[in-house]
């Protein structure tokens, strides 16, 4: 038989995990215990590897690799591993006057074969903390991950499989034709995470099949600072969740929003902030990551043309290094306020006050995550109210996305859907409405039946005014 | 088009939505909507199925005002902000979910329960706090009109819209931008609308359809088995999502079931069915001329009577039938019941795997431990055991399909879940910034480690972690600071 050339490289693959799942294989909490210790060993066994590929790819320190990468994956595996059967319990529901005796309950399902598609830039977490969620949901798992971190790919292609079973997990390789290949296929759910761009390609791909999608993209995360702040501790704060991992980070503060004034001060607090973080010369601190590859390096450095640049600026092509920069007096037309910046630059909008700010935020698409600086929590409350965001944190920088029990996602074109512990469960589960009636009881269903008379219509007036509880009676 | 989105648009940018009074005095004026033009409304909905007042009543009326009541009482509590589990990093902050409105809502409604498709949705979407844009299905004419006049008269005229159409008009209106599509109707046109929804990035709810397999176990009371089948099956003529739409049994059971079918048809419609003011008919030509090619080389047991004119079709069982036919491959969505003989639950749980995942399935049996093994090896949007229908009824139910038989779920505090953002928020203080000390570079292995310690480590007693953290922050930061 000839290898034809348009033979699909995804076929098989896709069929055996699907053949899979139909006999039942992952729906055990044994099964699906199994796999989270398998993820929690692959991490493990391979710390030093992972800490060496995440610093090939992204010039990551052992600090940003085991913080932001493996401590978060090994986290989700042990909290998941502790509550498993907690969630799979089924879920019991209050009931109606009708239904008092009967047994109601949400019971959560496992989708069947779901296609996880990751980004580049935590090329671990992104990867392995929806794949946590997927595999204790009890689905069978297809891994596409980035290939453009590609020492972290081969990790991900020739040692993770070891530790799983590989009858219901694949990883897939390629890139965007592939991928786009790979999405002709059906599945029972796509979990994707990157940019709004190919996340529409991704939901139009889906729409085909009618398969759910959970979209964590992204967008430009405006950070309001207050005129009332101290401008040395804004500074550390928001210095460090820009720079960390050279800045890219979809949930980075992309932009600062603050009045003139504040301006003056903040900039010498964040001179000193990024002297103090990185040195003199930032370009051999161990601490600053580089960018991932040639293409966003020339984007990035096209964007040091915006303003003026008041820290920074310096670049270097050979080690696809840019140094922390802030940006001023930049216009809103221009590129570095047009599209999401994804590296180590910090433009400052000036405005007149919090007003002036929200109307900024909401004149645009709403983003990830936003920001707002301030002692005065009704400031800080009051931009809350009156925008909108995937989440929000006062007088810090990303640090709600490390507390497992508030939801990780976007909203508009940040996202559709959301994850992180329980909500990774349930992102990746069918809740079935189970409700168990007696095969006895007849006479309490006699007011449903036909004939129907006025009087009929008059005892089901009166049974809806009875109730105790706002639900139908029929 | 275009325009009249925009200005819903611009309503909601107002902020008029969004307090819990507006909501709540909305919701009040849709309550006095339904009780005041009770007439009208019922009498839309009658000319559009030719259904009697009761049933209009009891099936769209009643659960309407179940749903007003119920957001009207938990609405203030459902907008409030909900705090979250904290750990040692967060133990001095303010971490909570707050829920938001979306925006701009479509909400697509479908002909078979014209007036509850569009109007329960619409309750979940203004207790959000949303602006909503209403386009009821054309083909329940009537009850499309009735919306487009009463609407406007109870409730605020630029944040609540109605926009009637055919195919054109709901194309134009799937161009433009919503915060959120919920859909009722079928998979082809869902597909559609997903595409749609995709060119925005917009979130969607699809309520679709499917064969809802209905399997009767050896071990049961046919009598009453029976009796809850044929009045699930033929109300609303069988056009309804989660109607029973076939049945699996053994083949021994099928005489029987039948005759019980056939009895109780008599019981609830009379001798001749078409008179009984409670036995509806089929929405239209279309839908009666697909109905009936249905038939066509099937074993009519009983029922197959037709009258074009009035769009009548009789309540009909078929028997043997064989899988491989035209009315075993759509949803049926009329008063025709196919019996497709299996050999025992095995056969039918097999059959129904081996088809697309249903909105509803059933399953009737005294033995606990069989509808245990068929909820346990298949899937559907929903299940009832030993009834039909009724999961329907419990609004603390998620009410939707999954796989072909769509996407997310509604009802009660559901709908107001769908229709809202739950952001995340986290409130830090400006203060203790010693503790930050602890991972801004320069890096150093004990930083590493400390850092994993806060992020990874749990404490049961929460104001035993809330000393020990200042304890060990202070130390941590000496420590570190000393280490230098």
């Amino acid at each position: 038989m000839d290898a034809s050339p348009w033979m699909d490289p995804f076929e098989d693959t896709l069929r055996r995990l699907r053949e899979t799942f139909q006999v039942g294989h992952t729906r055990s909490a044994e099964f699906r215990a199994a796999q989270l210790r398998g993820l929690g060993r692959f991490l493990q066994d391979n710390k030093q590897l992972l800490h060496d590929a995440l610093a090939q790819d992204l010039h990551k320190s052992a600090f940003e690799s085991e913080l932001s990468e493996v401590a978060i994956s090994q986290g989700e595996v042990n909290l998941a591993l502790r509550n498993l059967r907690a969630w799979m319990k089924d879920e019991h529901v209050p009931k109606s006057l009708a239904t008092q005796l009967d047994s109601a309950f949400i019971r959560k399902e496992p989708f069947g074969l779901v296609l996880i598609i990751a980004p580049w830039n935590y090329p671990l977490n992104l990867t392995l903390v929806p794949l946590v969620g997927a595999l204790a949901a009890g689905n069978c798992v297809v891994l596409k991950p980035s290939e453009i971190s590609k020492s972290i790919e081969k990790i991900l292609a020739e040692e993770l499989p070891r530790y799983l079973d590989q009858s219901c997990f694949a990883v897939v390789l390629g890139g965007p034709q592939e991928t786009g290949q790979l999405l002709e296929h059906r599945f029972d759910y796509i979990f994707f995470t990157g940019s709004p761009r190919v996340g529409k390609i991704v939901m139009t791909a889906a729409a085909k099949h009618l398969t759910p999608v959970t979209l964590e993209l992204g967008g430009k995360n405006p950070c309001y600072v207050d005129d009332n702040c101290d401008p040395q501790i804004v500074a550390n704060r928001v210095a460090w969740f820009r720079y960390f991992n050279a800045g890219q980070t979809c949930v980075a503060p992309d932009y600062l929003l603050c009045s003139p004034e504040m301006q003056e001060r903040l900039l010498p607090a964040l001179q000193s902030t990024i002297t103090r973080f990185y040195g003199d010369d930032p370009q051999s601190s161990p601490n600053l990551g580089r960018i991932i590859n040639q293409k966003h390096f020339q984007r990035l450095r096209a964007l040091l043309g915006c303003g003026r640049v008041a820290i920074g600026g310096q670049s270097d092509e050979h080690d696809r290094y840019i140094a922390p920069t802030v940006l001023v007096d930049v216009q809103e037309a221009e590129p570095v306020m047009q599209e999401e910046i994804f590296g180590p630059i910090l433009p400052i909008m000036n405005v007149r006050g919090v007003d002036e700010a929200i109307e900024f935020i909401n004149r645009r698409e709403k983003p990830l995550a936003l920001f707002a600086f301030s002692n005065s929590s009704q400031v800080v409350k009051r931009i809350l109210a009156q925008t909108s965001s995937g989440g929000f944190c006062g007088n810090d920088g990303f640090m709600h996305i490390t507390l497992a029990s508030l939801p990780f996602g976007g909203v508009g074109a940040s996202g559709i859907g959301r994850y992180h512990g329980k909500f990774s469960f349930d992102t990746f589960s069918h809740h079935r409405a189970c409700l168990l009636r007696s095969p006895g009881m007849e006479k309490l269903n006699a007011i449903r039946y036909p004939p129907h008379s006025p009087r009929h219509l008059r005892k089901l007036v009166v049974a809806m005014e009875a109730r105790d509880c706002s639900c139908t009676l029929l | 088009m275009e325009r009249e989105v925009q200005r819903v648009r611009q309503a909601f940018l107002s902020g008029r939505s969004r307090p819990l009074r507006f909501r709540l005095q909305q919701l009040e004026a849709l309550r006095r909507m339904v009780q005041e033009r009770e007439k009208d409304i019922l009498a839309a909905i009658c000319s559009d199925l030719c259904k009697s007042e009761f049933n209009a009543y009891s099936q769209e009326v009643i659960s309407v005002l179940g749903e007003i009541d119920f957001m009207l009482e938990n609405l203030p509590e459902w907008v409030t902000a909900k705090p979250v589990k904290k750990n040692l990093l967060t133990m001095l902050d303010e971490a909570y979910l707050q829920p938001q409105p979306l925006g701009v809502v479509l909400i697509i409604g479908a002909w078979n329960y014209p007036f509850l498709l569009i109007i329960q949705p619409l309750i979940g979407a203004i207790a959000a706090g949303n602006a909503v844009i209403i386009k009821p299905s054309e083909l329940s004419e009537n009850t499309a009109t009735i919306l487009a006049k009463l609407l406007p008269q109870y409730l605020d005229q630029d944040l609540y819209i109605v926009i009637n159409g055919g195919v054109e008009e709901t194309t134009e209106l799937l161009k433009q931008r919503f915060d959120h599509i919920l859909y009722t109707g079928n998979t082809t046109v869902g597909k559609i609308v997903m595409e749609a929804a995709a060119k925005h990035l917009t979130p969607v709810t699809l309520e679709l359809g499917g064969k809802s397999p209905c399997y009767i176990d050896k071990d049961c009371d046919l009598d009453i088995v029976c009796r809850r089948i044929t009045w699930g099956k033929y109300m609303n003529c069988g056009q309804t999502c989660i109607a029973p739409d076939y049945i699996l049994c053994e083949a021994s059971l099928q005489n029987q079931i039948v005759q019980k079918i056939k009895e109780t048809v008599k019981e609830f419609y009379g001798e001749n069915v078409k008179e009984s003011p409670d036995y509806e008919r089929i929405i239209n030509r279309r839908h009666f001329k697909r109905i009936l090619s249905l038939l066509e080389g099937q074993k009519i047991a009983f029922g197959g009577e037709t009258d074009e004119a009035t769009r009548y079709i009789a309540p009909t069982v078929l028997t043997d039938v064989d899988p491989k036919t035209k009315v075993m491959q759509e949803e049926i969505f009329g008063p025709v019941l196919p019996i497709v003989p299996v050999n025992n639950v095995d056969e039918a749980i097999n059959f129904i795997n081996e088809r697309e995942k249903p909105l509803a399935l059933y399953v009737f049996s005294h033995n606990n431990k069989l509808i245990k093994r068929m909820i346990d090896e298949t899937s559907s949007g929903g299940v009832t055991g030993n009834d039909v229908i009724m999961h329907f009824m419990l609004n603390s139910f998620p009410f939707g399909g999954v796989g072909s038989s769509g996407m997310g779920a509604y009802h009660g505090k559901h709908t107001f879940d769908t229709f809202s953002h739950q952001r995340p928020c986290l409130l830090k203080s400006l203060k203790r910034e010693g503790a930050n000390k602890l991972r801004y570079p320069p890096n150093s292995q004990s930083k590493v480690d400390w850092g994993k310690f806060f992020l990874l480590k749990r404490f049961n007693k929460e104001k035993l972690g809330l000393l020990l953290l200042t304890f060990l922050g202070i130390v941590a930061a000496v420590l570190v600071k000393g280490l230098g």
